[in-house]
């Protein structure tokens, strides 16, 4: 029993060249948190069925606790802290502040992610409830997260 | 925006600032326990038990890992005393010699490396010798195998008023049913964390996910035979509780330091995952509860009897706080001259169920209102009429004979929840859908109830809490309790209170992080009483720090602008140094509880509540599917509109949840389904628009007139959405949750 062999690994992430070295089938979740050093993307459930835990890669949602790091060798990768551009919020989090949208705020990240995905292509999902329904919220009942979320997309 | 039927005449109450903590959480840059960074840290495992009931006789360590790189804990390594300090001294930090439910912890293993540490649990081996398990609360009465005192009964109450049994022969019509409320889990998303350093000459210092650092400062200390300011628990962002973080931390945090206090002093965090946690962690208490009610033929309710059992599982912790809130709870807002409740919880060999939001309280109100909507099916009248009949108004007695002392406004808010509803229409095109469809059925029934606010009577004199507020280098106010923000937004209405009591803009009021070293013990942060007893232990804070300003000439008597106040604060801090308000708990008057014959007022205030379920079932795949849901409240003052319904939003989809969805599946007495994809909750496709309503009632001891919510909308929504399912079936009864799809099958083949 020994810990696994690590090999080099680069991506874009938030905008910013990444490399480092890290084990090819550590979980991208994990990668960002201890490696990159950003931990606004969260943990859940480590089963993909929580979504606290979502990014973009290359412009797609995922779930980044089922990704393996090697899987994003040369992309893009998007996390909450990327969205807010020259120190000013996203519409999203702008709305989910107002609007309480946010809780106790571990899902916040994963679903802020999901529903910045779904503004840019509302065409993607049926609707909003289908939408985020890969993202489990246990305190706000996601009322208020659809009023955030619509408030964002009228802007 | 929720629906607020009041003018506010504040400044802040009333008003919906920005949450204190919205940035850091819309941003990620919030931290909560796992984002910590601690250097050297250890990551901590727990090796738990796989039998319900057995004697430990051998643990063994495999070869071929490493051991010396790992720190290594057993209960021999324990330094003080291998107790957690609760209610009753029954439940070890680690098993020694005998364990008594599965998942107890045995042995805890430390090491540098993540995953080295997880793969070692299953390396180590620890043999049994087996013992009788009690599994179900018939065993655990049934007297055969006793392991709790005589008769595995943690703790029995009984309230009595009047005489049922005289009642019994002389009514027109007696019904009787026996419902089951199943176990819950809080399911915080989350899990369980804890980072401790210990060490003797250090001390024992805790950062964790909780609800009440002074619980784990109360546990710590005789763990490690250390006096109070030896010992600091220090809240991080907690993402969610719902109870299951009010006194589960304890362990986890024993669990780190004790490794800590072994690895001479190196941090040591502990995160569970959400296996670990849905498998070992506490969850909502299953109840079986047995009604009978006599009526007259037009629905007076005459006698009611109430016989409820709660599994407590193998150790107390909780259970009997859990039981007198549901003992309180069992005859719900009703008028009725004889009425007997009888509760008890009992032992069995399963982890502890422990506090989940509402405590008690759904597990009791699920069968009364469920019952009275048999009832009415049975006497052939309407649910809402017969409940109309029995109302509790003012200058009633409740069971525990307590007076009304003012009306409650429930008719209010019954015909509220009914119009906003369409109750009426509803039910008879449902009736009429239902005749002719086979395939969808509709189903809507309501269910009307109050929770009781803080601690029971005696309780929150006992707890004797005290919460403060300080002057800020930059002249403002720092609010110090111990009461956590755990996603229910305290440290904003705590705020707006301060700022409206002191005339001073809400940016201007700060929230100390809550650390046994620097904040007084405000009490627990549970029992939705943060706001009402807490906000108001505050309020007066306020006003004595503004009286503290005003006689020392600082500051005029008679208003004031932020910058006049800034200033006045200056001042003072120049001449004295500094500024620290303090006040403590007061029961309000006329408020009086005995704990012996249990009567008095159980509670100094009561949020009273009118919901509506609205639902369809498809009879091809049994589903039960939410359309719709109002909540109607009447929760005395609002602090802030947003939050509040926030609150009562995700208590109604949790609710929703207990009712249609969550099943924790048991064998062995401990969960089987840990995973979210065995486990339902409701997610955006399941939650239907919820509606709510509040009204204000100010309760002249709560802050500018605020009572609790937190646990109210927990109540509820089980009741009537299982009413509502009956309604679809064509008044079929199904008296348990959760009603999934084979529990519908079940009921009508
Ligand atoms: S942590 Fe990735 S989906 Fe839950
Ligand atoms: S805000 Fe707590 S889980 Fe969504």
């Amino acid at each position: 029993m020994s810990a696994p062999a690590e090999e080099k690994s680069s991506f874009v992430i938030n905008g910013k060249s990444w490399s480092g070295a890290v084990h090819p089938l550590k979980r991208l979740l994990d990668t960002i948190r201890e490696d990159v050093g950003l931990t606004g993307t969260k943990e859940g459930c480590g089963e993909g069925e929580c979504g606290a835990c979502t990014v973009f890669l290359d412009g797609q949602v995922v779930m980044s606790c089922m990704v393996p790091t090697c899987q994003a060798e040369g992309k893009q990768i998007t996390t909450i802290e990327g969205l807010a551009e020259n120190g000013r919020l996203h519409p999203m989090q702008e709305s989910f502040a107002q609007e309480g949208g946010a809780q106790c705020g571990i899902c916040t990240p994963g679903m802020i992610m999901a529903a910045v995905a779904y503004a840019r292509d509302p065409g993607s999902a049926e609707d909003m409830r289908e939408a985020l329904a890969g993202n489990l919220c246990r305190c706000t009942g996601y009322i208020r997260i659809f009023e955030a979320v619509k408030k964002a997309m009228a802007k | 925006m929720p629906d607020v039927l009041t003018t506010p005449a504040y400044r802040w109450v009333g008003h919906n600032p920005p949450r204190k903590e919205s940035l850091e959480k819309v941003t990620g840059s919030a931290k909560y326990l796992d984002d910590l960074k601690f250097e050297g840290c250890l990551h901590g495992k727990t090796v738990r038990s796989t039998v319900p009931h057995g004697r430990i006789k051998k643990i063994s360590f495999e070869p071929g890992v490493p051991w010396d790189e790992f720190t290594v804990v057993t209960a021999r390594d324990i330094p003080g005393k291998n107790v957690v300090s609760l209610i009753e001294l029954d439940q070890p930090f680690l098993a020694d010699g005998l364990v008594r439910h599965m998942a107890e912890p045995v042995v805890l293993l430390a090491h540098p490396d993540k995953g080295m540490a997880e793969k070692a649990v299953k390396r180590v081996h620890i043999e049994y010798e087996e013992l009788p398990a009690i599994l179900t609360i018939e065993e655990s009465l049934a007297g055969g195998n006793i392991q709790y005192g005589k008769d595995n009964i943690f703790k029995k109450y009984h309230i009595q008023k009047g005489d049922p049994e005289s009642v019994w022969p002389k009514a027109d019509v007696v019904i009787e049913g026996e419902y089951w409320t199943g176990p819950q889990e809080q399911l915080y998303i989350e899990p369980q964390g804890v980072v401790a350093v210990a060490s003797p000459t250090g001390g024992v210092t805790v950062w964790g996910s909780m609800q009440c650092p002074f619980y784990v400062h109360k546990g710590l200390k005789p763990l490690f035979n250390l006096p109070d300011d030896r010992v600091r628990v220090i809240y991080t962002v907690t993402g969610g509780g719902f109870g299951g973080k009010e006194e589960y931390p304890t362990l986890p945090a024993g669990h780190a330091a004790l490794l800590s206090w072994k690895a001479g002093g190196r941090p040591v965090k502990i995160v569970y995952d959400r296996m670990e946690d849905m498998w070992a962690t506490t969850k909502r208490h299953p109840c079986k509860t047995r009604v009978k009610a006599a009526f007259t033929k037009d629905g007076k309710l005459l006698a009611l009897k109430v016989d409820a059992t709660m599994d407590g599982g193998a150790y107390v912790t909780l259970s009997t706080v859990v039981l007198s809130r549901g003992t309180l709870h069992a005859f719900g807002p009703y008028a009725c001259d004889h009425v007997v409740i009888d509760t008890r919880a009992v032992f069995t060999n399963s982890p502890p169920y422990g506090a989940f939001r509402g405590f008690g309280a759904p597990q009791t109100i699920f069968p009364l209102e469920l019952h009275l909507h048999r009832a009415a099916c049975e006497l052939g009248i309407e649910p809402h009429e017969l409940r109309r009949r029995n109302l509790l108004h003012q200058g009633d007695r409740m069971a525990t004979g307590q007076v009304m002392q003012e009306e409650t406004g429930l008719e209010g808010l019954m015909w509220k929840a009914m119009d906003e509803s369409k109750y009426l229409e509803k039910t008879k095109a449902y009736r009429e859908h239902n005749r002719s469809s086979t395939r969808i059925k509709k189903g809507v029934a309501l269910a009307l109830f109050f929770h009781g606010a803080g601690f029971t009577g005696s309780g929150e004199v006992f707890l004797d809490s005290k919460a403060g507020l300080e002057l800020t280098r930059d002249g403002a106010v720092r609010i110090l309790s111990a009461n956590t923000e755990i996603g229910q937004g305290s440290f904003t209405t705590h705020s707006q209170i301060v700022a409206e009591e002191l005339r001073i803009p809400y940016e201007m009021v700060e929230v100390a992080v809550p650390d046994t070293a620097v904040v007084p013990n405000s009490g627990p942060t549970v029992a939705s009483r943060t706001c009402m007893v807490v906000g108001e232990l505050l309020r007066r804070a306020a006003s004595d720090l503004k009286e503290v300003l005003v006689k020392s000439g600082a500051l005029a008597g008679n208003g004031h602008t932020p910058s006049e106040f800034r200033a006045a604060a200056g001042k003072y801090l120049q001449r004295f140094g500094e500024l620290k308000v303090y006040s403590k708990y007061k029961p309000p008057p006329d408020v009086s509880w005995d704990d012996k014959t249990y009567t008095g007022s159980a509670y100094a205030a009561y949020a009273w509540a009118c919901y509506v379920a609205d639902l369809e079932i498809d009879m091809a795949t049994y589903q039960a599917q939410m359309k719709d849901f109002v909540a109607v409240q009447e929760v005395g003052r609002v602090i802030h509109p947003v939050i509040a319904a926030g609150q009562i939003e995700g208590g109604v989809a949790q609710a929703i949840g207990w009712a249609l969805y969550e099943d924790v599946a048991l064998k062995q007495g401990v969960m089987q389904n840990c995973q979210l994809t065995n486990y339902i909750l409701p997610t955006t496709a399941d939650t239907p628009p919820i509606r709510v309503f509040f009204y204000e009632n100010p309760y002249q001891n709560g802050p500018f007139g605020a009572k609790g919510l937190g646990e109210l909308p927990m109540d509820g929504p089980a009741p009537a959405i299982a009413a509502a399912v009956a309604f679809a079936l064509g008044d079929r009864i199904i008296p348990r949750i959760p009603i999934l799809p084979e529990t519908i099958l079940d009921a009508i083949s």
